[in-house]
């Protein structure tokens, strides 16, 4: 290794432990706030207090929020995830022509700006008459994770030895039943890291929402927008520092089972 | 033999008919939209947007934010994935929690964090001023260098995880190899290593570039209406002014982009893929 080798090495790693704080300091001040006495967000808090974890009980129109989000989240994560998982299979296996263009199709959603496809979505609903807000906004989220679970599927089904599902069928089992139970728990690393960005992202989506929701079906993301432009304290630093545990434990459970970095990388 | 391809070509069906109907079909009758009016197929909506110098002004400002999100992340990510793909036990442990965990935050929180921090009487400028580098408060919220670290902050993790995974997979022999060959490190870098590392760059780059010419959450929250970009035009239109051919013109431009970045970056992907 020559000095400039070394050099480089040395600039790399104080850019990737700068990236870490980078990344870090939201949160930090996100937990700091949520223990500060005071109404106003001050960095340092003048005094430390659990005020705003009391207050949370009495804002019943967040908890809405919370349980329409989670709920949205996890339904259409589980929806995609078995729509993806056939897709995948098709274009990984199949051998017809355009399945290139399938993939990239079915990632797309990805990169397309998320207001247009609300406003796209709001304008389709309205013509095929649908004006159930939890279901339009179902059917969006649906958009929001199906592309993150085709992307890992994509890549780790790539890499899969599909003749283990064949000597499956040959030992008797049923196409449907190899893939479940020789496929999904060998790919459940790809499983747990799509499912966990999917539900991530449906969880923090609001262009596509803010055009589908209703008065009474509001998700967190908008609830938060519009808590904060009428009173500003720090209850949803509060809120959020709980929602950040909770990742916490989704982050160890992970850890424990399939380890941090299959999981991250599917 | 075809018969069993043909099935398992099927199994495409339900995914891809449902992104057909509830995403590819609604956004073509708004691109269709957009170029209809009373009289017949016009440009006319778009002939306006373009005449206009405002319109004109926020598509730039909205271009060059997202260029220069992308490249400030691009700084940041490109050396952090290669000391990730170096590091092992805790420090691993301590990166990949570090891309992971921000993302719990959401995004509203996140950039109502970076308004805080860039106040006037925020954390930044008490330490700019305890340092001794500036007496008064910097001027920081609602400008634009805010709104791109801020969004940089935000997207990150998008552009840090493509670059590992290619890093990763890297096969480390070849610098190593071009080095006991006596190339220096300049030319070892320029010549093998970031050839070889492009593809996670071009992935990484156009994914944050597309999330950043869309975003709309965080420069509401730290820029505020002053300085208008596409989508925060778009949202006025259809929630505030409720003027829909402007809201569909302005979509279709937006989307417009959008779709050259991902055309162009599988493009460019796929002639990277075929050289090496």
């Amino acid at each position: 290794m020559t000095q400039t080798d070394r050099i480089f090495r040395a600039l790399s790693w104080i850019v990737a432990l700068g990236c870490v704080a980078f990344l870090m300091l939201p949160i930090f001040i996100t937990v700091a706030a949520s223990f500060s006495a005071s109404p106003v967000y001050t960095l340092p808090p003048p005094e430390w207090s659990l005020r705003w974890y009391v207050s949370l009980e009495r804002r019943s129109g967040l908890w809405d929020a919370v349980v329409l989000s989670l709920n949205l989240a996890f339904v259409s994560t589980v929806i995609s995830l078995v729509l993806g998982t056939l897709a995948s299979i098709a274009v990984t296996r199949g051998n017809f022509r355009g399945r290139e263009a399938i993939a990239t199709f079915a990632v797309s959603p990805l990169m397309m700006p998320g207001l247009v496809v609300g406003v796209a979505l709001l304008q389709f609903f309205r013509e095929i008459g649908l004006r159930d807000a939890y279901v339009s906004l179902l059917l969006g989220h649906i958009v929001i994770t199906l592309p993150f679970v085709m992307r890992t599927l994509l890549a780790s089904m790539a890499a899969f030895d599909f003749s283990m599902i064949d000597a499956a069928r040959t030992l008797g089992m049923s196409y449907p039943k190899a893939i479940l139970r020789v496929l999904v728990p060998n790919l459940a690393p790809a499983y747990l890291t799509s499912g966990l960005f999917a539900f991530l992202a449906s969880m923090d989506n609001y262009p596509i929402s803010i055009f589908l929701t209703d008065a009474r079906n509001k998700t967190l993301p908008i609830k938060m927008l519009q808590y904060l432009e009428e009173q500003p304290d720090p209850s949803l630093a509060a809120m959020s520092s709980g929602l950040i545990l909770l990742a916490v434990v989704v982050l160890v459970f992970g850890a424990r089972t399939v380890g941090l970095n299959r999981m991250i990388q599917g | 033999m075809s018969g069993r391809i043909d099935r398992v070509a099927l199994l495409a069906v339900p995914g891809l008919a449902y992104l057909a109907v509830i995403y590819a079909l609604p956004l073509l009758m708004l691109l269709a939209k957009s170029i209809q009016t009373a009289e017949g197929i016009s440009f006319s909506e778009y002939r306006a947007f373009f005449a206009d110098d405002y319109n004109i002004r926020v598509l730039l400002r909205t271009l060059r934010v997202a260029a220069l999100t992308t490249l400030l992340a691009l700084i940041f990510a490109y050396p952090t994935a290669f000391v990730m793909s170096r590091a092992k036990g805790p420090w691993l442990t301590v990166f990949l929690v570090a891309m992971v965990l921000p993302m719990s935050l959401g995004v509203v929180v996140k950039a109502f964090a970076w308004s805080i921090l860039f106040r006037a009487n925020g954390f930044i400028n008490s330490s700019l001023q305890w340092i001794g580098l500036t007496e008064k408060p910097v001027r920081m919220l609602f400008t634009e260098t805010a709104l791109v670290v801020g969004a940089a902050n935000v997207f990150l993790p998008f552009m840090v995880l493509p670059i590992y995974a290619v890093v990763r997979q890297m096969d480390r022999a070849l610098p190593e190899a071009a080095a006991s060959l006596g190339a220096g490190p300049f030319f070892r870098f320029f010549n093998v290593t970031l050839p070889l590392t492009l593809p996670g760059v071009v992935a990484g780059s156009a994914f944050t570039f597309s999330m950043a010419i869309s975003m709309y959450v965080i420069p509401s929250l730290i820029v505020g209406e002053r300085q208008q970009t596409l989508s925060m035009l778009i949202a006025r239109s259809f929630l505030y002014l409720r003027n829909e051919p402007l809201g569909s013109t302005i979509s279709a431009v937006l989307l417009g982009i959008a779709i050259f970045v991902v055309v162009f970056s599988s493009w460019l992907a796929r002639r990277l893929g075929a050289r090496s």
